[in-house]
């Protein structure tokens, strides 16, 4: 089942962009000393300072900042800090949301009207003013903190799709005869039900994903995350606090801002593609 | 009518627990914030270092049951605290004065990307296999990847500040008041045009997709093959038996995804110095004015929950089940 699903999901073509897009991104964080000419806080190398906000020339193939450091390098090295807040982020969100979701579609009951009350308060409590509200108050700033915060704020929207399906995937026959031959409920849980709603979990991880990717940016952007941190978002504060655009210095801006929709559109893709291969009736004939 | 009771009684609870969560917040966080701000604040009045004790519970002297009692009967007034950056101007009208610009520039983009997102929505569903459709649908996803922030950033460049089209931020000439009249009103849409685009174009991606989705799982129904095979025009198939079905959960999305556009606009805001709310945020983040910070966030959260109770309304009027059947 989970065999024909990754087969159907990379012989989908959007699928496919999605997962070439992310494979770039992957490579870039992890390759980036190879990549990237400078570190990304080297304002100098043998033959001297580099110079302040120059244009990108073969030395420097996006310029140099308002403090001199090299912006192509602190592109490729901000992938890094980018892309894992955005990864650990989505994982906690899905698992939390997984648990609460199955916890609460399975038992029903108490349970489940607890954590729904609590899932219905944090779907209308719009996060972004409650992650900024939330990271003022916080005076530890770090990139921890950031990935706690936005974890802690994005779960409720996984938690009721994974719960709505969970609740129509117990009352199929597979689940009731399980039940009947007096399986454990935690088995039953694992082996008859996750299985089942996996393309949700997916699609869950995604979502939070690119939220937790442009929340990190957002953060950052405002000068709530830790400024001396390389990533996309403090990329964008500088550039923002430095007027950027008073020195016409689109290439201090555009790239941030691009690899942010870039990865965006590769989960955006991925999670399309679950959509029309779980949906039939999406799917294209 | 139970309906309606129970959507009542929901909003009325909402406002209750998002006041709640508003007043524990500062008071959960760790490393004090408050003592810190109160050390920064030395140079202040009295008063005012009050107004700061007050907001985080550092009255010390009263128990938490007292201060959420005084916290309740203080809003009950309209009495919000005093802003620290504005100092000595109560929060309130502090507040009052950013309201009507981000209602104004947030709804009326927000009405602009519902109706037209969802028109682009029907007309790519309906014709789902041709290739400017896949084109439409592809672009507005990338589109949706992006931070508004940055999109607006892009338009500010290219619009206001290399080719000055459009201002480069304000809500309208500084040399214009309201008395001015047509001319200020013409000030207001030309300063508003940007960041409306932004915020138009940004989240049109969302209903697009919405009502796509939805549409193509109605085509799939009996009832539109039947519709078809009676020979009834296209047109009057793809609006009335397809479409007219399919908006309904665009509409019951509609207060979901305001908490998203809500955010998307305050840092639209930001970007253009747009004097509305998110741009207050913006400045009370950066100089710690925790009493603005915190009836900021209370009324994105009324506003919030407003709306999605008009969406229920809404829903309530269009789609007999809800109405009848009392249950959702």
């Amino acid at each position: 089942m989970i065999k024909d699903m990754l087969k159907l999901f990379i012989s989908n073509k959007k699928a496919l962009t999605g997962v070439i897009i992310l494979i770039f991104f992957l490579t870039i964080a992890i390759f980036a000393p190879i990549i990237a000419p400078y570190g990304p806080k080297q304002s100098r190398d043998e033959s001297g300072k580099f110079e302040l906000r120059a244009e990108p020339s073969l030395k420097h193939p996006l310029g140099t900042s308002h403090a001199g450091y090299d912006l192509f390098s602190r592109l490729i090295y901000g992938t890094r800090l980018s892309l894992g807040v955005g990864i650990s982020t989505g994982i906690i969100t899905t698992f939390i949301a997984l648990t609460l979701g199955l916890f609460s579609g399975y038992y029903g009951g108490v349970i489940d009207e607890i954590i729904s009350f609590i899932n219905n308060i944090f779907l209308v409590i719009p996060s972004l003013p409650l992650v900024i509200v939330v990271a003022s108050y916080i005076t530890i700033k770090g990139v921890l903190p950031i990935i706690l915060v936005l974890s802690l704020t994005g779960w409720a929207w996984g938690t009721r799709v994974i719960r709505s399906q969970v609740l129509s995937v117990r009352e199929r026959e597979f689940v009731k005869v399980a039940e009947v031959l007096g399986e454990k409920p935690l088995i039953i849980v694992f082996r008859e039900i996750f299985p089942n709603i996996i393309s949700l979990v997916m699609a869950t991880f995604f979502t939070s994903t690119i939220a937790a990717v442009i929340g990190e940016a957002t953060l950052e952007f405002i000068g709530l995350g830790n400024l001396s941190t390389v990533t996309w978002g403090t990329m964008l504060y500088w550039a923002q606090n430095n007027a950027a655009l008073l020195y016409n210095a689109w290439w201090w801006f555009l790239p941030p801002g691009l690899f942010i929709g870039l990865l965006g559109t590769s989960f955006a893709l991925m999670n399309f593609a679950i959509d029309e291969i779980s949906n039939p009736k999406i799917r294209k004939r | 009518m139970k309906y309606f009771l129970r959507r009542i009684l929901w909003l009325i609870f909402a406002i209750f627990v998002a006041l709640t969560i508003n007043f524990i917040l500062p008071r959960l966080m760790p490393g004090d914030p408050a003592t810190i701000l109160i050390q920064r604040l030395e140079g202040l009045e009295p008063s005012a270092i009050e107004a700061v004790r007050t907001a985080f519970g550092l009255e010390t002297d009263k128990n938490i049951v007292i201060q959420y009692w005084d916290y309740l009967v203080n809003l009950a007034h309209g009495d919000l605290g005093i802003s620290i950056s504005h100092y000595p101007t109560p929060v309130w009208d502090v507040l009052k004065k950013a309201l009507p610009w981000t209602i104004g520039l947030m709804g009326l983009s927000t009405i602009f990307s519902f109706v037209i997102g969802t028109f682009i929505g029907i007309g790519i569903a309906w014709k789902r296999k041709s290739k400017i459709s896949d084109a439409i649908l592809g672009l507005f996803l990338f589109i949706r990847s992006f931070p508004y922030f940055w999109f607006g950033l892009i338009l500010v460049y290219f619009l206001a500040f290399n080719n000055p089209f459009f201002p480069l931020g304000g809500a309208h000439s500084t040399r214009l008041m309201p008395a001015d009249g047509l001319a200020y009103f013409k000030s207001v849409l030309y300063h508003g045009f940007l960041p409306g685009l932004t915020i138009t174009i940004s989240s049109m991606g969302y209903w697009i997709l919405t009502i796509r989705n939805n549409m193509i799982n109605v085509l799939a129904e009996d009832y539109i093959t039947v519709a078809k095979a009676k020979g009834l025009s296209a047109s009057r198939i793809r609006n009335l038996y397809a479409a007219k079905n399919a908006i309904l959960p665009s509409i019951s999305g509609f207060a979901m995804a305001l908490g998203f556009v809500i955010g998307g606009s305050l840092l639209t805001e930001m970007v253009f110095s747009y004097p509305g709310v998110g741009f207050m945020l913006f400045q009370a983040v950066q100089q710690q004015d925790y009493p603005l910070l915190q009836a900021i966030f209370l009324f994105i959260i009324l506003g919030v929950l407003f709306s999605n109770f008009i969406a229920d309304i809404v829903i309530m009027l269009l789609d007999p089940r809800v109405r009848d059947g009392g249950s959702r």
